[in-house]
């Protein structure tokens, strides 16, 4: 058995020489085989993967479609018509939804074959995956260290060679960091590009759905087909046309400009990433990019910035889970006391804290001085992006400041787990597209290189990233825990 | 002591789209529970609202009909608030940038024109229709309604009595029914209205403690809660009780309002900007084209009626009030009927029969044309006003125009004289002691000569003409 | 800002969530933390910001005034805790406790 790339596996299906069937049974066997220790999915539904595989390869299904007969997993706030859905909440432990999410939609016309939907931290609100009410998922390069979160399941699913590809959300680092931590490719594309209808909401105006891959090659051929203006979200963009991804990236690095950042805040950062970080700049110095200084004088406030709006704008979102049409109900003889009830016993301990943080900080009295002051800084860090990208065309940083850490290290000081996030909240704020790829290992942990482009300009991304791909070999390991190659 | 009211309305008005404001269900709240929802409208985790474009211009073309300012960048925000029948938890509505503020609304009281101030007209969505059991046990909710577009408008507290309080609402609901956004109706909830009433000692500028009242599905019910409201604040006034600010419900039953007693905490609705929507840029010729689609306004048709077609004002009034009257009045114009005449058989005969059948304008077996006709048959002789309306009552059964009706039942008027002469000549001969009598001075004799004559000619005959050439007639023969 | 138990208990229950003492003991002390951390965004002179509440500038997204199928009933209500002649059933809501 082996772990294929998603490229891989269309050109041998294209071929003839497999079948879908054969990689939706490798995928599912794979799970079966590691995931009682990996515990990346949720959910698994071989009956109807097969089923799927089966229609696709009885040639029921367009030939034309872009992932046709390519296995997939989706994370678990993602949701599925028909397939229980729970963002690892309590709340939601039996919900079935009565819709799919326009990506779950566009991936399955596309001739994709979902086999389970993956875990991750409640409501997509942690860094490590621990806050799923259901199971704690391993990260593949050691038991004891954490996959990063939220999207941990499905970054440990692929890192670990269970599916080709899967789904998650990233919020304020939620693909990148475990992507980072697990050592896979994760793209978080720009605000807007990828339709977030049927994205169980956490932060709306920051939540954007991506792809965990295997390779920045394997991301664009997601991309490609998830992408574009869904009339179903007012949000995401119009305009931007057909677009292939895939196209111009192995243009390699020759003349592109790569941006370091002048006093990049660097309190708890690891020096040997630090070290791999500078050893990939050099890397792609030597491949012929140039490399120039910028500035973003505002990134030491992103934290703060953040953890006033992404609460703010949670507690609203989950508002909606009140016990009344869906998800789980207290028993109460009043309606109120219902309400308190429900949500008490459905929620964990850090989505409480996040909806108080921000029911506190948008209440009477408090909106000026958190909310409104969080929105104008939000305004000044995207200037500094704005300014900062008229002199290059991505910026390269670390994807966090250290490795994977053990469970239960950071779990009862929430601020400091905060502070983790202080590379990738920045480019949620501004709305910009990030990717993280494998830039090396410490201690037998890998070390994501993040890379960060202008709004809309995932091109730059994939191009640097597929050319630093084939420059160090860090995106072929494989991990103890998982499909050998 | 002397007190003030002061009242301030705050109304709901359902617009009239196909759609819901943003998702694609049936804007229908009266079929069968939950048959008109989906993910959007339903709350369920992951879905998103798009805005109806038609229930922005709806609410556009009332916020201009109403004078406001448009706030040409305008926004959506969330009102949190918890309730079984707010599905997400939230209300999408506008806080600080309403699409239309700084209105006003003219009424006439006492003969007066008084202006209401409007403070603000937002955009919103409706919540669902919760139905509590008799027994206090449960709660059923009906999501059919949440999602259907609202327009919230805000007065000043520039009414300052419960007469005008109903003024302001039936010109409120009659320029609504113009701009066709609404149809406004109060019994079934397409118009809701709440009121805030406090009163002052006259000439004071503070406000007194006030009571929001709700639960008024008439406009009738209004002026009545306002009235008990006046009086029961007066009356702690006057014995030195404090007046404490609270909601109370109008209670139709007792025509009493009643503490709603709440032991909720104040509201606390953490406004903030909507993120799942993207702001409105409203541009000059958007608005112009909005603009243009809104008709002649009733107070404007009003004025017209008095100045350029000299009808009362009371006429005036009626005709104006109700947009379809109107234009079935104007229709019955065009088709050349004298304006007077026009307004008499609009205002009593065809509304009258209308109201008494429960018929809209849409149902009136009687045509602006053939309504015309008749009016112009009697104009001309051919039948008398008191055969006119029996030629409605046939029309209004068979629909037919006047002319066939006439025709059918011999109604012609007799105004000929040759055909006359012989028929009055014999009359006179045959009531020599009727003509004497008239001939000595009792006038009332004539009478009895022209009933005669309308007896020889089955009620045919012109009165007037018979009366006249009567009296031509015996004052030859003295 | 110091958080006191009171103030996180008053937050809670317009959150609409219970709170048992010892989440008040534990989430206070947290709370001040991340807020006095937040503290450092009033040291940024703001003065003529211009709020950002989306990352891009997107205006009227909009659409046409069409009737779209809704769902089946029973699908509709098929995730609700508690249904009664077609529509959901909630424990009794007294007078006062909300509503707009
Ligand atoms: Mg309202
Ligand atoms: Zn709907």
């Amino acid at each position: 058995m082996s772990a294929k790339t998603v490229k891989d596996i269309l050109t041998s299906i294209r071929k003839g020489e497999t079948k879908s069937r054969d990689w939706v049974q490798q995928s599912l066997s794979a799970i079966e085989q590691v995931d009682g220790e990996l515990k990346s999915f949720l959910l698994v539904d071989p009956e109807t993967a097969l089923q799927a595989a089966d229609h696709i390869d009885s040639g029921q299904v367009s030939e034309g479609g872009l992932l046709r007969g390519v296995p997939y997993a989706l994370k678990d706030n993602i949701v599925t018509k028909g397939v229980r859905t729970t963002a690892a909440s309590r709340i939601l432990e039996n919900y079935i939804p009565p819709y799919s999410a326009t990506t779950a939609q566009k991936l399955q016309a596309a001739g994709g074959v979902m086999v389970g939907k993956t875990n991750m931290d409640e409501f997509a609100m942690g860094s490590s995956t621990e806050t799923s009410a259901f199971q704690k998922t391993a990260n593949p390069y050691g038991k004891e260290y954490v996959p990063g979160g939220s999207s941990g399941g499905s970054a440990a699913a692929v890192a670990a060679g269970l599916v080709p590809f899967a789904l998650g959300s990233d919020t304020g680092g939620s693909i990148r960091q475990p992507a980072a931590f697990c050592g896979c490719f994760g793209l978080k594309p720009t605000y807007g590009r990828v339709s977030r209808y049927g994205l169980i909401a956490f932060a709306s105006s920051l939540d954007q759905i991506g792809p965990f891959t295997r390779t920045a090659e394997d991301a664009a051929i997601v991309l490609n087909a998830i992408c574009g203006h869904d009339p179903m979200d007012s949000t995401s963009a119009r305009g931007q046309g057909e677009i292939d991804f895939t196209e111009g990236m192995d243009a390699g690095v020759k003349g592109m400009r790569i941006g370091i950042v002048r006093n990049l805040p660097e309190e708890g950062l690891n020096p040997a990433v630090k070290a791999a970080v500078d050893e990939a700049i050099r890397t792609l110095e030597q491949a012929g990019a140039e490399v120039v200084e910028v500035e973003l004088p505002h990134m030491e406030y992103a934290v703060a910035t953040y953890y006033l709006i992404a609460p703010a704008e949670a507690s609203s979102n989950l508002a909606r889970f009140d016990g009344v049409r869906y998800g789980r109900r207290a028993e109460a003889s009043g309606v109120i006391d219902m309400f308190e009830r429900s949500r008490s016993e459905g929620f964990g301990m850090e989505v409480k804290r996040r909806i108080i943080i921000g029911t506190y900080a948008l209440s009477s009295g408090y909106y000026d001085a958190y909310y409104k002051r969080a929105q104008q800084m939000r305004t000044l860090i995207r200037q500094d992006y704005d300014r900062a990208f008229a002199t290059c065309d991505v910026i390269l940083m670390p994807t966090t400041p250290t490795t994977a850490f053990k469970f239960g290290e950071k779990a009862d000081n929430p601020l400091q787990m905060y502070l983790n996030d202080i590379y990738t909240i920045p480019a949620n704020l501004a709305g910009l597209p990030g990717a993280s790829v494998p830039c090396g290992f410490a201690d037998g942990l890998p070390i994501g290189l993040q890379i960060l482009a202008k709004p809309f300009d995932e091109k730059s991304i994939l191009r640097v990233a597929h050319a630093y791909e084939h420059l160090r070999t860090f995106a072929w390991q494989r991990p103890v825990l998982g499909v050998a190659e | 002591m002397n007190y003030e009211t002061v009242i301030g309305l705050e109304v709901h008005v359902e617009l009239k789209t196909a759609s819901k404001i943003f998702c694609g269900c049936k804007n229908d709240s009266k079929s069968e529970p939950n048959t008109n929802v989906c993910p959007v409208c339903m709350g369920h985790p992951g879905a998103l609202p798009v805005l109806n474009q038609n229930a922005l211009e709806l609410g556009l073309r009332a916020a201009l009909a109403l004078n406001c300012k448009i706030n040409q960048h305008s926004k959506f925000d969330r009102k949190n608030y918890f309730y079984p029948d707010s599905p997400k938890g939230y209300q999408i509505s506008q806080f600080d940038k309403p699409i239309g503020e700084h209105g006003y609304i003219e009424i006439e009281v006492g003969g007066e024109r008084k202006r209401i101030g409007i403070t603000r007209l937002h955009l919103e969505e409706d919540a669902g229709k919760s139905t509590h059991a008799a027994d206090g046990s449960h709660t059923l909710v009906d999501f059919n309604r949440t999602g259907v577009p609202l327009i919230e408008i805000v007065s000043e507290p520039d009414i300052r009595s419960p007469e005008e309080a109903r003024l302001y609402l039936e010109a409120l609901k009659s320029i609504m029914e113009y701009c066709d956004v609404s149809d406004c109706r109060m019994e079934e909830g397409s118009l809701r209205c709440d009121a805030n009433i406090s009163l002052r000692p006259i000439g004071s500028t503070t406000f007194g403690n006030k009571a929001e009242l709700k639960n008024m599905n008439s406009f009738r019910n209004v002026q009545r809660g306002l009235e008990y409201e006046v009086e029961r604040q007066r009356e702690l006034y006057d014995a030195g009780e404090p007046v404490v600010q609270e909601t109370r419900r109008f209670d139709e039953a007792t025509q009493t309002t009643i503490s709603m007693r709440s032991k909720e905490e104040a509201h606390d609705y953490r406004y903030f900007p909507e993120p799942d929507l993207v702001d409105l840029d409203i541009d000059d010729a958007w608005l112009e084209q909005i603009r243009a689609s809104i008709p002649e306004l009733p107070a404007a048709k009003r004025r017209r009626y008095e100045e350029d077609l000299g009808l009362p004002a009371y006429d005036a009034g009626v005709l104006t009030a109700d947009p379809k009257t109107a234009a079935y009045y104007e229709q019955v114009l065009a088709a050349g009927a004298d304006a007077k005449a026009a307004s008499n058989w609009v205002m009593s005969d065809i509304l009258g029969a209308l109201n008494s059948e429960g018929k809209s304008f849409a149902e009136c077996p009687i045509s602006p044309d053939h309504l015309a006709g008749l009016i112009s048959e009697i104009a001309s002789g051919k039948i008398s006003s008191k055969q006119g309306r029996e030629v409605f009552k046939a029309m209004w059964e068979t629909g037919k125009s006047a002319a066939a009706i006439i025709k059918e039942q011999g109604m012609e008027q007799i105004s000929d004289v040759s055909v006359l002469g012989p028929i009055l000549d014999e009359v006179i001969a045959k009531n020599e002691k009727s003509v004497a009598d008239y001939l000595g001075g009792k006038d009332r004799a004539l009478a009895a000569l022209v009933g005669q004559v309308m007896k020889a000619t089955k009620g045919k005959a012109n009165p007037a003409l018979v009366n006249q050439l009567l009296i031509e007639k015996i004052n030859a023969l003295s | 800002m110091k958080i006191t138990e009171e103030t996180v208990s008053h937050v809670a229950r317009l959150a609409r969530l219970a709170m048992p003492p010892e989440d008040l003991r534990q989430l206070a002390p947290q709370l001040s933390d991340i807020l006095e951390y937040a503290e450092q965004l009033q040291q940024v002179n703001m003065e003529g910001v211009e709020p950002t509440s989306h990352p891009f500038q997107e205006v009227n997204v909009l659409r046409e005034d069409a009737v779209r199928p809704s769902l089946p009933r029973d699908l509709a209500l098929a995730n609700a805790p508690e249904q009664e002649a077609g529509q959901v059933r909630v424990p009794a809501v007294l007078e006062g406790s909300g509503g707009a």
